[in-house]
């Protein structure tokens, strides 16, 4: 029997190819190869030696084993092995115990050999099971090491595509936040340019007045040269007066220079509250509310705004009405800015009617060009209204007459903010900005302004 | 001889009742005054022959002092006045048109009252 041996050269080549594939450490195949060689070395010494030597062969067998189970056992690098030492142990045991009884009772196994050689073969049997079952075992364990792999490269996997996203969110972030830092600049840069518009809007504006300005500060110059003039001439005729002891005649020139001196103060004052509002009207706006005489106000928009025209175009000519209400309660406004929103809306009620004058000169008919201004307190409400019998805005155009930028005349004659900031100026008074229109007929805009607002 | 001032400028009276004091009292020269195109209209129509002279200002609300010189001129007044036109802007625009609807002078504002009584005297001795 030459067993022994040869199952130690099936384990160890078994363990040889277990080293070759990288289960073990590479350093146990040459340990094993020895191994194997030996249980050649011990079969061919069975083949060769006569019976009597059989015992001593088999004993080698058996420790070959033996050696072989106990390295595997001590060593944890054969963990997933040891199944071997299990598989072997018995059949070690019950050949050990069969060589010990045939060598102590030859006899007893003479008599029991067939028993005894089938238990040792019974071992054998048990070994082959346990290969099977541990190969069994290993696939299972192989599979779940497979379903381990797998799971460890879908994280893995997940952990790279995580990553990914994370270097493309926070791409897009920066891609926003420069988007909004942009937008931001934007929204700056059209800040100050609205604001820029406001003030050219207020500049244009100013331009149409300049003539009407000029003019109406030339008026009352006239007056005070004239006055002044001709009081000089008075004061001769009174001192002749006194000389040709006529005291009653000198008395009634000393009454109309006391009214010239009036009249030289009067018209002064005028000239100075035109430059005043002029100044006020190009200023930006302190946005100080105060205590404003809208009848005055209205009064020196409406002459400004007429001779400033008047001025730029010599065939223009209109006929000014005023209805103002005397005992009005003072109202407390900006007045730089309710003067910009009468300033435009009287200057639109002028291009309104010059506008049809030509027109119906042009079809042959007459027309009386007129532009009024009234003022009256209702309720706890002041009203303004402004009326022009000119053509008055076309239906489809009503609605966007407030609109910023929105324009009939050519480009680059009207910025099309006038309405549009009037509006903005009677909403931020808490009042309202209205048209009561009759295309072909004319216009009539109407500021509310609440004498408290809320 | 009678005058008719036209000028929206209502102090532009007392300032012509003051410069020809003189001549008023003296009742060389007597005055009326409208404030505005068609109030001289109504004026002439209401006492036609009487104004011998016209002295208007240009740049009026509703009529215009051009407007004025040329309903006159059209109207036929008998006989017919002198119209003299004032403005504040002398420019050739104005007294060209004004001299073409047949205004017979032109003055610039402010008014050279010592220069206008100098014409009102030739006149008033034609």
């Amino acid at each position: 029997m030459r067993l022994d041996a040869t199952i130690a050269m099936i384990i160890c080549s078994y363990l040889m190819r277990r080293a070759k594939l990288g289960q073990i450490d590479q350093k146990w195949l040459s340990f094993f190869q020895i191994r194997f060689y030996v249980a050649i070395g011990i079969i061919a010494v069975g083949f060769l030696a006569e019976s009597y030597a059989n015992t001593i062969i088999q004993l080698a067998g058996l420790a070959l084993l033996v050696h072989i189970a106990w390295t595997l056992y001590k060593d944890d690098t054969f963990k997933a092995m040891r199944w071997i030492v299990w598989a072997i142990i018995p059949y070690v045991v019950a050949s050990a115990v069969a060589l010990v009884i045939r060598f102590v009772t030859p006899k007893f196994y003479e008599n029991w050999g067939d028993y005894i050689e089938s238990a040792v073969f019974c071992t054998i049997g048990w070994g082959f099971f346990m290969w099977l079952y541990s190969r069994k075992e290993r696939k299972a364990l192989e599979e779940e090491r497979e379903k381990l792999r797998r799971k460890e490269e879908e994280v893995r996997t997940s952990e790279i595509m995580q990553r990914q996203l994370e270097i493309q969110v926070s791409q897009r972030t920066e891609a926003l936040q420069q988007q909004k830092e942009e937008l931001e600049k934007t929204l700056d840069e059209l800040k100050s340019t609205q604001a820029q518009l406001i003030q050219s809007e207020k500049m244009a504006s100013l331009g149409e007045l300049t003539a009407g300005i000029a003019h109406e500060i030339q008026n009352p110059l006239n007056f005070v040269t004239n006055f002044s003039d001709v009081s000089a001439e008075l004061i001769d005729e009174m001192i002749v007066e006194l000389d040709n002891n006529n005291p009653e005649e000198a008395k009634l020139i000393a009454v109309d220079l006391k009214s010239n001196l009036d009249k030289i103060l009067h018209h002064g004052k005028r000239a100075d509250g035109i430059v005043k509002g002029m100044l006020q009207h190009s200023r930006n706006s302190s946005g100080q509310k105060e205590p404003t005489d809208v009848n005055q106000l209205a009064d020196e928009y409406l002459r400004l705004a007429y001779h400033g025209l008047r001025a730029k175009d010599k065939t223009f000519n209109a006929s000014m009405h005023t209805d103002f209400q005397n005992d009005l309660p003072l109202i407390t406004v900006v007045p730089q800015d309710i003067g910009r929103v009468l300033l435009n809306l009287i200057t639109n009620a002028f291009h309104a009617v010059s506008e049809k004058k030509k027109k119906e000169q042009e079809a042959g008919r007459a027309f009386e060009p007129a532009v009024s201004v009234g003022t009256k307190k209702r309720r706890n409400d002041l009203i303004i209204s402004i009326t022009d019998n000119g053509n008055g805005v076309p239906a489809d155009l009503v609605d966007k007459i407030f609109q910023p930028f929105f324009t009939t005349k050519p480009t680059g004659q009207g910025t099309g903010l006038g309405l549009s900031l009037s509006y903005d100026i009677v909403k931020a008074h808490g009042g309202e900005l209205t048209i009561a229109n009759e295309p072909g007929i004319g216009a009539s805009f109407v500021i509310r302004l609440p004498y408290q607002p809320s | 001889m009678k005058i008719l001032v036209v000028d929206d400028e209502r102090d532009i009276q007392m300032l012509f009742e003051q410069r020809f004091r003189k001549e008023i009292r003296q009742g060389d020269m007597s005055f009326a005054f409208a404030f505005s195109g068609e109030e001289a209209l109504q004026y002439l129509d209401a006492h036609p022959q009487e104004a011998v002279l016209i002295l208007s200002d240009i740049n009026m609300p509703g009529m215009s002092g051009l407007e004025l010189l040329g309903e006159i001129k059209e109207h036929h007044y008998v006989p017919p006045p002198i119209v003299m036109m004032i403005t504040a802007y002398s420019d050739d625009d104005n007294y060209n048109k004004a001299f073409s609807l047949g205004a017979d002078d032109f003055l610039t504002k402010p008014l050279d009252f010592n220069l206008l009584k100098e014409k009102l005297k030739q006149i008033g001795h034609v």
